[in-house]
């Protein structure tokens, strides 16, 4: 093995370890007796530094590779999501550098670059056993930032509740890819689909297929693997839960479509109406009934913005889910601009809430009251985004729905074998229009409480916002320019 | 030239956008920028070439993964329909012009409103037309739970769900035929030349009618209707009766029917049955309202009724009634809730039939009783006026494809008049018939004297849809010149 070459690959991943020690260190050894919110700008800062470096490698450096049997590979479409992951992690920080819950500055942000690194490992492996690492690592680290909050005992039990889950979570997914390794001797998941396709399955596949989705139902937050979510989002400091919502989403579907169109591809079964067929169609079908339904459901009742935001990403990862079963290569494709519009759109609806609740207190509905005439661009902003997770044109959201469910209808184009999935999910998104629209009620149309002040927001807060709605906005205005930049690296990773 | 209609309109929406205007500047803004929407589509209809062929306005590739593009173009029925939006936009802002709270925003959510229907009329793919129709939804909800009265949080949300809900189910059926019909485009007039099976129609086109056609007012899912048109301010009554509504019938027209003229063929007897459902229980309903603002709500279902069953003869001459009813409809609605809204209410602070009763307002108020009346015979259906060309269009249409339908809605007619003639004896000249009720504000009786003359934008905004009513009645040829050669020719499609 060439080690030069295989360091050669995981250059961007190296520079953001050596970021993450660097803002450790100066925030050690020099910002020690300085404010805590200059501290926070430096090292927001420094980390936003070393995403841009690692950002601008892969830009420049057009790696690709397989390496150790599939243990790390790059192609361009893992580049494309560890770029996509970048950008998230660097908004992260902006929203971090806000948001005042912690004197341990340097340890949060060097976790908040920890966590990135793991997610790009996990998105360019294709290997069960670094697949599992990298989502542990990633899942350490964000327990963590969960707890980081010491003076809020929500969020002590929200990390212990999203710990424990976690943990058992993990622990079952470890049994059923085990299992998947004794039936196709290998970890590697072209090596599976080899070993896999074409054969009668055994009773033991099925179970290790319920086990595996039941590890990675928890990481994308699916019905019923869900129960953290309400309180991770709810008690995690503002940035802790944005970046759950929002990066570790991305990584977590990305790695969830390839193990299934790519480890598992032959055993799909099938999902259409009255033409069932076991496999992992329809188990992930009925993961995103249930997701869709109970999430959006839920999320009527919810009275706090943040515990809304949680399920109504339980009812996002039951439409994501439903891209994820059309036919190759528009799942990936259509999961992947779902997933990753998704993600900028709810960031920028944490960002908002998180410098509303910083002034208010709380997160309650009333916390947002006349937000439009306090802070206009802000309330702007989050306008575009919740009507964005509304599915509302021109924003990103509306066609990431539009094409999720048209990609489901297309995979069975005689009998319209999904369109009974299709016809649940858009009954449940004029559902979500109801709540979405109490959250902008409170916005618009809510008289200002007496005694609140117009809102002072940080310049630096105002252009990360502002660039978000912007990128939300351009990307459901002109969909075509992604849509076929995903078509392309699908097609060039060979999935 | 009417592409700049829509492009227009947004446009408007992003200067009012900018900060630091006066609320002057504001409605000045608007007004021009709906003025120039109407002399775009003028402009346009001028240089239309009315031979039942549609023109391209803008053709480019857009999302080439699912064939979609922004295409833009024009027939004679979406012109008619361009220039309707226009009127509706210059009068809605004259009839605004007393806004005071928030009037940036007011005028924002107003343009991105009309910004909306321009595009649906204007679009050519199914997609883009469906898009347009979803923005539409939104400006709507905040117009009227912030500007609104009576209700108005849940006028505007019941309002904002109805449609939402029925997008969905049109987002059902559009997909579902661009798989069928073998994913390649979602262009109206590519998927409308694919043969769909008839099973397929069968399902397809009760479910996209449908979802277009509660917008439209279609019996029984108008009830948001009522409700929606009561809670909002003046000028955004008036575009959703005189506009929104006509969104949904063109959904019905240029999507369901033309996409599944078979589904259409069978089923039209159905929604023909619920159209008149929709006249006879619409007017009913007018005449049992004591809200001034409700009578006009129901009257406004009752006229929809009328487009439906034109649209549900499938032949030419009911469509040409319809696509008329649409136009007049549009103006008379308008017209009858400015006077409602923005010349009663607003002054009088009250839209109880008794108690305006007693304040004497063709006195007080000539100007507005003179209007009303106008407009009340109009909706009526009163020869000389542009209801009337078009409910008769429709119901010779209606007599050819089901005749008992039309002695149904003869009746409707008749109470049509009769709630009419009720609310206007009421609201305007109820002094001498009725015993005066006691004034809403303090029990002492208003002088009619008291009451803020009516202004100027009022007066043009009247004068200018009263014109067109009166215009098109003596003289429909110059409004159905326009569209008939694209109706004819659409119309093709069912009789073939």
């Amino acid at each position: 093995m060439n080690y030069g070459e295989l360091f050669k690959q995981v250059v961007p991943e190296t520079i953001l370890v050596a970021a993450a020690f660097v803002v450790l260190l100066v925030d050690l050894a020099w910002m020690r007796l300085k404010p805590t919110s200059t501290r926070r700008t430096v090292a927001a800062m420094l980390g936003g530094l070393g995403c841009a470096a690692a950002f601008a490698w892969l830009l420049e450096v057009q790696a690709a590779g397989s390496f150790c049997e599939g243990i790390l590979v790059v192609d361009p479409l893992t580049q494309m999501l560890k770029q996509v992951i970048l950008i998230l992690t660097v908004f992260t920080a902006v929203i971090s550098a806000e948001a005042d819950f912690t004197e341990h500055v340097g340890e949060f942000f060097a976790l908040l670059l920890l966590a990135t690194v793991a997610m790009m490992f996990l998105v360019s492996s294709e290997d069960l056993l670094m697949i599992f690492l990298s989502l542990e690592m990633t899942s350490l680290c964000l327990y963590v930032m969960t707890a980081f909050n010491k003076q809020n005992p929500q969020s002590a039990e929200a990390a212990l509740k999203y710990f424990l889950f976690g943990g058992t979570a993990a622990a079952v997914m470890l049994f059923g890819l085990s299992l998947i390794y004794g039936l196709a001797h290998s970890t590697n998941l072209r090596a599976i689909a080899a070993a896999l396709g074409g054969q009668r399955l055994e009773p033991l596949f099925y179970l290790a297929l319920v086990m595996t989705v039941a590890g990675l139902g928890f990481k994308v937050a699916a019905v019923p693997f869900h129960l953290w979510a309400p309180d991770a989002y709810q008690g995690a400091p503002t940035p802790a839960a944005a970046f759950i919502a929002s990066g570790s989403k991305v990584a977590s579907f990305f790695v969830l479509g390839k193990l299934m169109l790519l480890g598992l591809s032959g055993t799909g079964g099938s999902g259409a109406w009255r033409a069932f067929a076991p496999g992992w169609v329809p188990l992930l079908a009925m993961l995103a009934v249930l997701s869709m339904v109970l999430g959006n459901l839920a999320a009527i009742v919810q009275k706090s913005v943040r515990r809304l935001l949680a399920y109504s990403a339980i009812a996002h990862a039951g439409y994501a889910l439903t891209g994820l079963l059309a036919g190759q290569p528009e799942a990936m494709a259509s999961l992947l601009y779902y997933v990753i519009t998704y993600g900028l759109a709810v960031l920028g609806a944490f960002a908002v809430v998180g410098v509303v609740e910083g002034r208010a207190g709380d997160d309650g509905f009333a916390a947002l009251a006349g937000l439009s005439r306090r802070a206009p661009v802000l309330a702007l902003c989050l306008l575009v985004f919740i009507l964005s997770l509304a599915g509302i044109p021109p924003l990103a959201g509306f066609f990431g729905k539009f094409y999720v469910f048209t990609a489901a209808v297309k995979s069975d184009p005689k009998n319209l074998g999904l369109l009974w999935l299709v016809i649940v999910a858009i009954a449940m998104s004029a559902v979500s229009l109801y709540y979405y629209l109490q959250v902008l009620k409170q916005v618009y149309v809510a008289e200002i409480p007496a005694g609140t002040n117009p809102l002072q927001v940080s310049r630096a807060t105002q252009l990360a916002v502002g660039a978000l709605a912007l990128a939300v906005v351009a990307l459901g205005c002109w969909p075509g320019a992604l849509v076929e930049k995903l078509l392309g690296v699908i097609r060039q990773a060979g999935l | 030239m009417l592409a700049w209609t829509m492009y227009i309109s947004f446009l408007g929406v992003a200067l009012l956008l900018l900060p630091a205007a006066s609320k002057a500047l504001a409605r000045w803004v608007a007004l021009l920028t709906a003025v120039a929407g109407l002399s775009c589509a003028v402009a346009g209809a001028v240089a239309f070439q009315p031979d039942g062929g549609i023109v391209t306005l803008m053709d480019v590739s857009w999302i080439p993964a699912l064939g979609i593009r922004f295409h833009l173009a024009a027939d004679g029925i979406s012109v008619t329909l361009v220039l309707l939006t226009g009127l509706a936009a210059v009068a809605g802002v004259l009839f605004s012009w007393n806004v005071e709270h928030r009037v940036k925003e007011f005028f924002a959510f107003y343009l991105a409103l009309i910004g909306g229907v321009y595009g649906v009329f204007l679009s050519a793919d199914a997609f883009l037309l469906f898009a347009f129709y979803e923005i539409a939804i939104i400006p709507k909800y905040f117009l009227i739970a912030i500007w609104g009265s009576t209700r108005k949080e849940y006028g505007a949300m019941k309002l904002a769900l109805y449609s939402f809900v029925g997008s969905g189910l049109v987002l059902i059926g559009l997909i579902a035929a661009f798989v069928v019909s073998g994913a390649k485009s979602f262009g109206l007039v590519a998927l409308a030349q694919f043969a769909y099976p008839a099973s397929f129609q069968q399902w397809a086109f009760p479910l996209v009618f449908v979802g277009f056609g509660i917008l439209a007012g279609l019996w029984p899912f108008h009830t948001w209707a009522p409700t929606g048109h009561v809670a909002a301010p003046t000028a955004a009554s008036m575009l959703l009766a005189g506009v929104v509504m006509k969104l949904g019938a063109y959904g019905c027209l240029r999507v369901a029917m033309t996409l599944f003229p078979q589904g259409a063929r069978e089923w039209a007897w159905v929604f023909g049955l619920l159209a008149v459902i929709g006249i006879v229980t619409g007017a009913l309903a007018a005449l049992a309202q004591r809200d001034f603002k409700f009578v006009i709500g129901y009257s406004s279902v009752s006229h929809m009724g009328f487009v439906l069953l034109g649209l549900m003869t499938l032949n030419a001459t009911g469509l040409n009634g319809a696509v008329l009813q649409m136009f007049s409809h549009g103006v008379i609605a308008g017209l009858l809730f400015a006077v409602v809204g923005r010349m009663v209410y607003d002054r009088t602070h009250t839209r109880e039939l008794p108690a305006l009763a007693g304040l004497e307002l063709n006195k007080a108020l000539p100007f507005a009783a003179v209007t009303f009346v106008l407009a009340g015979f109009a909706a009526a259906g009163l020869p000389g006026f542009s209801g009337f060309v078009a409910e008769l269009q429709v119901l010779l249409g209606a007599w050819r494809a089901f005749p008992w339908f039309v002695i149904v809605s003869g009746i409707g007619i008749v109470i049509g008049v009769a709630y009419t003639l009720r609310v206007m004896q009421q609201a305007f000249y109820g002094r001498r018939l009725l015993t005066p009720a006691p004034s809403p504000s303090d029990g002492e009786e208003r002088n009619g004297t008291q009451l803020e003359p009516i202004s100027l934008p009022e007066k043009i905004g009247a004068g200018l849809l009263l014109a067109c009513t009166i215009a098109i009645g003596l003289y429909p040829r110059v409004l159905m010149d326009l569209f008939e050669p694209s109706v004819e020719a659409l119309a093709k499609v069912w009789t073939r």
